[in-house]
């Protein structure tokens, strides 16, 4: 049987070079993995679903929260027997997600949107502009009223600056962001 | 002038489906040379080889070509048969229309063309072929065994047995090996010391076995039948004639903080020491590295206590050399220690072992006298975790390979430790089992339903230190991944097994190979499994690979069948494929100009300096000269030979020329 | 004076700017001017790469070509995520020609693979501590556990600093300022870097465990070499109590704040009225 190109053990495999057939399903990675707990499937299991190599198996994948919670502490990576790069390989799982607009809906609530408002900040200011970030993450998630007394203090000891330290260039950056689309 | 015969074989329908083998016969037999040309189905069949016989008579053939399967297969048999009547053996040559042939081709026409060309490269080669004489070369009937455990005992008492001296060869200072650490065999659970001592003691009173413990391998030279070891007896500081073995100077040896090979590390021996009890021999040596007249020039306490004056700190290595005509190697393994594992603490927790020291805590003449205490603070463990696959079938460490041993030795650990601490529990955290062995499984499953030993499939990620607990984080792959925590009170690790540190080294000096991890190379790893690819050095035992106990003992026996098979004849019959240096009439004497070259490439140390002298002993010219008994026929020289002296009989350039022209025509 | 190249990263120009004042402090004490990369950019940090793989290493490469126009052959980038994006940029560029290529032609980005990027524990080790032996003067008696986190050590194949697991290069500079260094098993465990704002209750957790193990090993203080794990332990600190139901006050200091004590920097120049759990023994 030959794999349809658009499964994902073969785009896994095409695009960032990484065969999962490797994987002996030793279940290191998903007993190091600090946030296993949060995750609805783990990285062992993960990688047993991406090896079976079924449509529908994939799109549970990318629909999962596992993808976004997975930190990229790397702790997998640094005790697989097999050298298996799960951090690349959930990174390119995330980009496919997006891509197909699979977005897994708990995440979509909180992790997705930090990383937009993170992107954004880069890209009009060259440089993280922390208030900027919180702004634009309460408006995407409409919780306008976390942490406001931790940003408060925070104020006061000097570690939130009021204004946004813009890069000169800023030409040159956002051409990354234009060609890169996003 | 040649006078060819040509036979064609079917080999039913694998040739002749895809060649013509009638046609092929039928053109052979009007090249120029051949008389004689005939197809059969079967060629190897006994009237096939009738055929042949009746030919070579009527026809006075003086060459025979078969065109038939790989010369790997039958080329003995044809050969024999010519030689029965008569004809030498190496005038008959194997074209191989088979595997070079049929089996690779699809098309009728071009096969039989190709199959043709074939046999015609052979006719051309065969009428330039000589008769060639096989070499008879003495075989000195001693064989060397090197490395004294159990698969080494075993050679040992086999080829004693069968009437041959042997002598043993044992780098630590008593023969045991590994077998004498372990505490219980699986899947009988009998005492392992047990059962090997007796035989450790037949070793020692066997009238044909010389021991030499303490000693290793300096050198390596000779061939099969004529090998000349030279060995490193190390000092060992006593004089075993004198010494009574009564064990006074280890007693009152000051330096007794040494951490002892033997109990892996668990307890201390002193510097002058017998390292168990049932050691063989049972003369104490000296650690000179620890010693502390040895470091310090004071001390020679063992020596004012030795009632028969034994004790010789004047001692040097000495180096003896042996002649022997067959060499077995069974040097085992080792495993890996804790420190291998960064994720496991790097073998900073006293309280995380090994497999073995765990034999050694089992075992009743252990540190603990067969009681199951921690390292740390000899606390009875109530819970214990067993971890397998530690380093095995892990690429990023560098070991892909399985160890095959540790999943039954973890088992049987996991059952001993329940049947000594009943109130505990065990873990076993494993990917698979393999229990595939005679009463194997059964043993493993008497373990999971009698023992209640816990099972848990996964591999542990770390292992935290907490409160002198250890919290060993794994994970339940048939539970979907869900992780598991158990707060353990030992672990054990089955760590690796591995080649023996010097094993590479060992491999040079005796001109055998050895694959990545350090492990022999055995010949042929089905047909050929005790054997090297160095004639007369045999295997046995897990310096080859990792292997339990039965199967050790079954390739040390099945080695020293090699080795009497070898002495059962007393002239050893050699192939005759040999590098010679041309001769020629005086004053050349040879083209040889004596370059040199070549003895230095030579990888069998074959070649040496040959000075022709006149009548008064003058030297008129010095030439190559090819030892044929150490001449394996690798054809180097004959590639490097810069004046084109050397010819490889059986194989000259003439006939290798003359082949390849028929085939280009 | 020696100059080296310096890039913050965006955490020492605001939520860290302690870190930032604690190194120029000692940098100065011991004559090294560092000198910052002109323009620089976010590097990435812990988020990019979740989302654009290649803008996650189009960005430091930036910085790297801005180095490399400023000519600077050594760069100190004490922000653990700077550091790790800026060395797995500069590693992806090497063996990854077609993106080398491809990001030369579409941006001019070109970096320099010789360029040398220092974490803050190698360039203490490499600069400054040779040179402060001789003042140390207050010794930091106290027992300490040192927390690495992930982006110092991981992934080792492209960081090689350390060792993998239980690295030892912190405590040894611990050591040397008199401090007792506790062995302790959450080293190299993850703190929950950038879910800081977006899954506080992942992070609270993680870090809960991580205090929960230097307390019980009797340690007094958590010594730290990354923003991240500095705010996520320390600003966090109301949350994690909550998580723990108890009340901690192990403080989350610098390395480089430690060291600065130790040398008799005052308190005030080294940035620790910005921590939010006071240090109340020192």
């Amino acid at each position: 049987m030959v794999d349809k190109k658009n499964i994902l053990r073969v785009k896994v495999s095409n695009s960032i070079g990484i065969n999962v057939d490797k994987c002996y399903q030793c279940g290191k990675c998903s007993a190091g993995c600090p946030v296993s707990g949060n995750m609805d499937f783990t990285s062992s299991v993960m990688m047993r679903m991406i090896q079976i190599g079924e449509e529908i198996i994939d799109k549970q994948i990318l629909r999962s929260q596992t993808i976004w919670v997975c930190i990229s502490c790397g702790i997998c990576l640094s005790r697989c027997p097999m050298e298996i790069d799960i951090p690349e390989i959930i990174d390119y799982l995330r980009q496919c997600s997006l891509e197909k607009k699979m977005q897994n809906k708990k995440s979509e609530r909180n992790i997705i949107p930090f990383h937009y408002s993170f992107l954004n900040s880069i890209k009009y200011t060259g440089r993280i502009y922390e208030i900027g970030v919180a702004v634009e993450y309460k408006l995407r998630t409409f919780n306008f009223f976390q942490d406001l007394s931790l940003a408060f203090y925070m104020f006061i000891k000097g570690k939130l600056p009021l204004f946004p330290n813009i890069i000169k260039n800023r030409k040159h950056l956002s051409f990354f962001f234009k060609k890169y689309k996003k | 002038m040649s006078k060819i015969g040509v036979f064609v074989c079917h080999c039913g329908e694998n040739i002749a489906s895809i060649v013509d083998c009638e046609k092929v016969a039928m053109r052979a037999s009007k090249l120029s040379g051949v008389v004689f040309s005939v197809d059969y189905k079967y060629m190897c069949s006994d009237p096939g080889q009738n055929k042949i016989k009746e030919a070579v008579k009527k026809h006075g053939l003086t060459g025979v070509v078969i065109a038939a399967c790989s010369p790997r297969m039958h080329e003995y048999t044809f050969r024999k048969v010519c030689a029965e009547i008569g004809l030498n053996p190496y005038l008959c040559e194997i074209a191989n229309v088979r595997e070079h042939c049929s089996w690779v081709h699809e098309k009728v026409e071009f096969a039989t063309q190709k199959a043709f060309n074939l046999v015609r490269a052979r006719i051309e080669k065969v009428k330039n072929n000589l008769p060639l004489y096989p070499y008879k070369v003495p075989i000195n009937k001693i064989a060397i065994v090197i490395g004294g455990g159990i698969a080494g005992i075993q050679s040992s008492i086999d080829i004693a047995n069968g009437g041959y001296k042997v002598i043993l060869i044992e780098r630590e200072p008593s023969i045991g090996g590994r077998m004498a650490q372990l505490s219980e065999t699986f899947p009988t659970l009998d005492c392992s010391q047990c059962i090997l001592t007796p035989r450790m003691v037949e070793v020692a009173q066997h009238p044909n076995i010389m021991l030499y413990t303490y000693s290793e391998i300096e050198s390596v030279d000779g061939f099969i039948g004529n090998f000349s070891v030279q060995v490193r007896k190390k000092a060992k500081s006593i004089d075993e004639k004198k010494c009574t073995t009564c064990g006074l100077c280890y007693t009152k040896c000051p330096m007794k903080k040494n951490l002892s090979e033997f109990n892996q590390g668990l307890s201390y021996r002193p510097a002058i020491y017998v390292p168990f009890p049932q050691a063989i021999p049972n003369n104490p040596v000296i650690d000179r590295n620890n010693c502390i007249f040895f470091q310090k020039g004071k001390c020679k306490i063992c020596q004012k206590f030795c009632p028969t004056g034994a004790i010789d700190f004047e001692q040097i290595d000495e180096i003896i050399e042996i002649k022997a005509g067959a060499i077995i190697l069974s040097t085992g393994f080792d495993i890996k220690n804790v420190d291998f594992f960064p994720e496991y603490g790097y073998g900073k927790c006293k309280d995380i072992i090994t497999g073995m020291q765990f034999e050694r805590l089992a075992s009743a003449s252990g540190p603990t006298i067969g009681e199951i205490r921690r390292p740390s603070d000899c606390k009875v463990p109530k819970k214990v975790v067993f971890i397998s696959c530690a380093g095995s079938r892990d690429c990023a460490k560098g070991i892909s390979y399985c160890s095959k041993i540790c999943c039954m030795y973890t088992v049987k650990h996991a059952m001993l430790y329940k049947n000594k601490v009943p109130e505990g529990i065990s873990y076993i955290f494993y990917m698979d089992i393999r229990a595939a062995g005679k009463n194997y499984e059964e043993f493993t499953r008497r373990a999971v339903e009698e023992y209640g030993i816990k099972y848990v499939r996964g591999r542990v990620s770390n292992i935290l230190l907490k409160n002198e607990k250890l919290i060993v984080r794994g994970v339940d792959t048939l539970l979907n991944g869900k992780p598991i925590e158990i707060l353990a009170d030992l672990v054990v690790l089955a760590t690796a097994a591995v080649s023996c540190k010097y094993s590479e080294i060992l491999a040079q000096k005796l001109h055998i190979p050895y694959d990545i991890y350090g492990f022999f190379t055995e010949a042929h790893p089905k047909l050929k499994p005790v054997e090297t690819n160095t004639a007369g050095i045999f295997l046995a035992g897990s310096c080859q690979f990792p292997k339990d106990i039965p199967e050790s003992v079954v390739s040390a026996s099945g080695a020293a069948a090699k080795v009497l098979c070898l002495f059962s004849s007393d002239e050893l019959v050699r192939e005759p494929i040999v590098a010679k240096i041309n001769k020629m009439p005086p004053p050349l004497f040879s083209t040889c100009m004596g370059c040199e070259l070549c003895i230095g490439i030579c990888p069998y140390k074959a070649i040496s300096k040959e000075e022709i002298k006149d009548d008064n002993g003058y030297v008129i010219k010095s030439i190559a000269h090819i030892n044929s008994t150490l001449c394996q026929g690798c054809g180097t020289c004959v590639a490097f030979c810069k004046s084109k002296s050397i010819d490889l009989e059986g194989y000259s350039n003439k006939q290798i020329y003359e082949e390849v022209i028929a085939l280009l025509n | 004076m020696t100059q080296i190249g310096f890039f913050p990263g965006c955490s020492l120009k605001g939520t860290s700017s302690e870190y930032a004042q604690s190194i120029f402090t000692l940098s100065k004490m011991v004559g090294i001017n560092l000198v910052e990369i002109e323009d620089w950019n976010c590097c990435g940090a812990s988020t990019v790469h979740n989302i654009n793989n290649k803008l996650s290493v189009t960005l430091p490469a930036r910085i790297l070509t801005l180095a490399k126009q400023q000519k600077l052959t050594e760069i100190v980038a004490p922000c653990a995520a700077c550091y790790n994006r800026l060395c797995i940029a500069q590693h992806q560029l090497k063996i990854n020609k077609f993106l080398r290529n491809q990001l030369f032609e579409t941006f001019q980005i070109c970096i320099d693979n010789n360029i040398s990027i220092l974490n803050i524990i190698q360039y203490i080790e490499k600069y400054i501590f040779e040179k402060i032996k001789e003042k140390i003067i207050y010794f930091f008696k106290y027992p300490v556990v040192c927390y690495y986190g992930c982006l110092l050590v991981r992934p080792h194949k492209i960081l090689n600093f350390d060792r993998l697991e239980d690295p030892q290069s912190m405590d040894n500079l611990m050591k040397k300022i008199g401090a007792l260094p506790i062995d302790w098993a959450y080293k190299t465990e993850c703190c929950g870097g950038g879910f800081s704002v977006s899954r506080t209750d992942i992070v609270v957790k993680l870090c809960g465990e991580i205090i929960k193990d230097a307390i019980n090993k009797g340690a007094e203080a958590i010594i730290v070499a990354c923003p991240m794990c500095q705010s996520n332990l320390d600003t966090r600190r109301s949350c994690i109590n909550n998580y723990l139901h108890k009340k901690t006050n192990i403080p989350v200091i610098y390395i480089t704040q430690a060291i600065g004590l130790a040398i008799g920097i005052k308190k005030k120049d080294l940035g620790f009225k910005k921590l939010f759990v006071k240090p109340t023994f020192i």
